[in-house]
C-alpha cells in the first residue's frame, strides 16, 4: 500500500492529482469553516462585483461571495459524486464477478443483456430515471449509480474471468464452498485493482454527470450552491459577469482532472510494466 | 466475415432495442406507483386522473401494457403527444434529423482534426508537442459538454460576435445561415470527441509503431514515409471505427444538453422538453429512437471494422 503511494507520487500526473484530490477533500471537510463569507449572506451594494480584495473570485447576481459559495457547494458536489459511483461500481462489480462465476450460457445471457442496457447513454439513463423519482440531489444519486453499473459490471467481468480459471478458484469449487463464499471471499478481492482503477477515473464522470444533471435542472435544487447549479445561474448574466460562470467551470473540472490523473497514475502505478 | 456471423449481429442488435424498448418502458410507466398522477402533478381532478389512467390501461398487467404499447411502436406508432396532441413518431423522426446532421458534422470535424494531431502526438513522443496535446486531451475529456458550450458561446457569441449564439436554421433553406447556426454546437461536441479520439490514435500509433511488421518494413529499406502511410496508418487507424461507434453513445447523450443550450430542435431538446412537461409518450418515442440509433450505429461499426480487418475471423 505505501510502496504503490510513492510510485504513485512519484510521477508528476500522480503527485498533481493528488495533490488536487487532498485540496478537493479539504474543500468539502472545512468549506464551511474557511469560507470568507456566509454562502447565503446578500450583499446588494455588491452585485455583479468584479474579482478583487473584497471578492477573491468577485460576487454574484446577489452579491453573493462566489468564492464562498465554491468552498461550501463542494460538499454538495463531490461526495455525492463519491457515492453515487461507490454504488454503482459496488453494484456493477458483484454483477460481473458472479456473471464470470456462474459461466457458459448464463454469462453470455447476462453480459449480452448488461450490453444491450449500456446502449442508453447514461445522461439519458438518468434523466429517465430522475423524471420518474422525481427531482432532487438524492434522486440524481442513484440515477448516476444505475446509469454506472453496467459499465462497471463489464470492466469487472471480463477481470474475474481470468481469476475463475485459477487453481485457488477451482480448489473451492472443490471444496464444495458456496456461490457466495466463492463470489465475495475468492473471487471479489482478486479484482479489485481494476476495479478501483475504472471507479477513481468514473468519480471525474460522477462530478460531470451530476453537475449535468443540476446544470439542466433536475438535480441539486436552488439554493443549493452545488457547482452545476452555479453554472446554469451564472449563465444569464454571463455578459454582467463571466466570472460567476468561469469559477464553478474550473472548479469542476479541475475535480474531474484530479479524479482522472489520479486513476491513470493508479493504473501505471499498478503496472509498472506498461511505459505509456 | 461470413453471413451467418452478420445474421447474429443483426439478431444482437434486435435484442438490444428490444431490452432497451422494456427498460424505457418499465421505467417510465411501470415503476412509478400511479402514473397518471406523477404525470398530471397533485392537483388533478379525480376524473381527469381516472381518464388518463383508462387511456394509458394503468389498470391492466404490466406485460399486457408493455405488450400493447410494443406493438403500436412496431408499426411506427408512437401514440399522440400529451403536450402538442400530435402523433409523436413523426415529430420525433424529424427531431433525429436535425440531431443527426449536428452529430455526422461533430464526427467529420473531429476526424480530420484528431487523427492527424494524434498520428503527430504519436510521433513525438515525449516532446513538447505529445505533452501540449495531451494535456488539451485531458481538458476535452475533463469538461462537462454544458462548460464547454457555455465558455464557446461567451468568447465566440457575446464577446467577439462571430457566430450567432444560439438557433437553429435548416441548411436546406439558407445554406450559409445553417452553417453559421450549426458551427458553435458542432465544434463543442468535436472539442470533446477530438480529445479522446486523439487519445485513442496516439496510443494505437504507438502499438502499430512498435510492432514487427513495422520493424520489417523499415528493415526492407522503405522510405519512412511509406512505412508511416502505407503500414502504420492503415492499421492505426481500425480502432477508430470502433470509438466513433462507441462515441456515438456518448455523442446522444451529450447531444441532450448541446441542444438545450443552443436552441436546436432536435431529439434531445424534444427529448428534455418532453421530461419537463411530463409528456410520456414523448419521453418513450424519445428514449427509445435514441438508444436505437445507437444499437443500430454499433452495430453497422462492428460490421465495418470486421469488412475492414481481414484478419479478424469471427465464428
Amino acid at each position: 500500500m505505501t510502496e504503490l503511494f510513492i510510485r504513485l507520487m512519484r510521477k508528476p500526473q500522480g503527485f498533481v492529482g493528488v495533490v488536487l484530490l487532498a485540496l478537493i477533500a479539504a474543500a468539502c471537510l472545512l468549506g464551511p469553516a474557511l469560507a470568507p463569507y456566509a454562502p447565503e449572506k446578500i450583499d446588494f451594494l455588491g452585485r455583479f462585483r468584479a474579482p478583487g480584495w473584497q471578492n477573491w473570485l468577485g460576487a454574484d447576481q446577489f452579491g453573493r461571495d462566489i468564492l464562498s459559495r465554491l468552498m461550501v457547494g463542494a460538499r454538495s458536489t463531490v461526495p455525492l459524486a463519491f457515492i453515487a459511483t461507490f454504488v454503482g461500481s459496488a453494484a456493477g462489480a458483484i454483477i460481473g464477478v458472479g456473471s464470470a462465476y456462474l459461466g457458459g450460457r448464463t454469462d453470455e445471457a447476462i453480459m449480452r443483456t448488461n450490453d444491450a442496457v449500456m446502449a442508453i447513454p447514461g445522461l439519458l439513463m438518468a434523466l429517465l430515471l430522475v423524471s420518474t423519482l422525481g427531482n432532487g440531489a438524492g434522486n440524481a444519486v442513484i440515477a448516476i449509480a444505475v446509469a454506472f453499473a453496467p459499465g462497471m459490471a463489464r470492466v469487472t467481468r471480463s477481470a474475474a474471468l481470468n481469476v475463475r480459471n485459477q487453481d485457488y478458484v477451482k480448489a473451492a469449487i472443490a471444496r464444495g464452498e458456496g456461490a457466495r463464499w466463492i463470489i465475495f471471499r475468492e473471487m471479489l478481492p482478486n479484482v479489485m485493482a481494476p476495479i478501483v482503477i475504472e471507479s477513481t477515473i468514473r468519480v471525474s464522470f460522477a462530478v460531470m454527470l451530476f453537475a449535468t444533471l443540476s446544470f439542466l435542472g433536475v438535480g441539486a435544487q436552488p439554493p443549493a450552491s452545488e457547482w452545476g447549479l452555479m453554472v446554469a445561474d451564472a449563465r444569464q448574466y454571463m455578459h454582467q459577469a463571466p466570472w460567476g460562470l468561469i469559477a464553478p467551470s474550473a472548479a469542476i473540472a479541475l475535480t474531474a482532472i484530479a479524479f482522472n490523473l489520479v486513476g491513470d497514475g493508479l493504473r501505471d502505478a499498478l503496472n509498472p510494466k506498461d511505459e505509456r | 466475415m461470413t453471413l451467418a456471423w452478420c445474421a447474429r449481429r443483426l439478431m444482437l442488435m434486435v435484442y438490444t432495442v428490444i431490452v432497451v424498448s422494456m427498460l424505457v418502458f418499465a421505467i417510465t410507466q411501470i415503476l412509478p406507483a400511479d402514473a397518471a398522477q406523477s404525470l398530471l402533478g397533485e392537483n388533478a381532478t379525480p376524473e381527469v386522473l381516472a381518464a388518463l389512467r383508462a387511456r394509458l390501461g394503468l389498470g391492466d398487467p404490466a406485460w399486457l401494457q408493455y405488450a400493447r404499447w410494443a406493438r403500436h411502436v412496431f408499426t411506427g406508432d408512437f401514440g399522440i403527444s400529451m403536450r402538442t396532441s400530435l402523433p409523436v413518431g413523426p415529430e420525433m423522426l424529424a427531431a433525429l434529423s436535425r440531431s443527426l446532421l449536428l452529430a455526422v458534422s461533430a464526427i467529420l470535424v473531429t476526424l480530420a482534426v484528431a487523427v492527424p494531431l494524434g498520428v503527430v502526438a504519436a510521433l513525438r513522443q515525449g516532446r513538447l508537442t505529445d505533452t501540449g496535446v495531451s494535456l488539451i486531451a485531458y481538458l476535452g475529456v475533463s469538461l462537462p459538454e454544458f462548460v464547454t458550450a457555455t465558455l464557446l458561446a461567451l468568447l465566440l457569441a457575446d464577446t467577439w460576435h462571430w457566430l450567432p449564439a444560439t438557433g437553429y436554421v435548416s441548411p436546406l433553406e439558407d445554406f450559409g445561415g445553417g452553417i453559421r447556426h450549426l458551427a458553435l454546437p458542432v465544434l463543442t461536441v468535436s472539442l470533446i470527441l477530438v480529445a479522446h479520439v486523439m487519445r485513442m490514435m496516439r496510443s494505437e500509433t504507438l502499438d502499430v509503431l512498435k510492432s514487427d511488421y513495422i520493424r520489417a518494413a523499415r528493415l526492407k529499406g522503405l522510405p519512412e514515409r511509406t512505412v508511416l502511410f502505407r503500414h502504420a496508418l492503415r492499421n492505426a487507424l481500425l480502432p477508430v471505427v470502433t470509438i466513433i461507434a462507441l462515441d456515438v453513445g456518448y455523442l446522444l447523450g451529450g447531444i441532450i444538453v448541446i441542444e438545450e443550450i443552443f436552441a436546436i430542435p432536435g431529439i434531445g431538446r424534444a427529448l428534455m422538453v418532453a421530461i419537463t412537461t411530463r409528456d410520456l409518450p414523448s419521453i418513450q418515442a424519445g428514449a427509445l429512437i435514441m438508444a436505437a440509433t445507437y444499437a443500430v450505429t454499433n452495430t453497422f461499426a462492428d460490421m465495418a471494422y470486421a469488412f475492414l480487418d481481414r484478419r479478424i475471423r469471427y465464428d
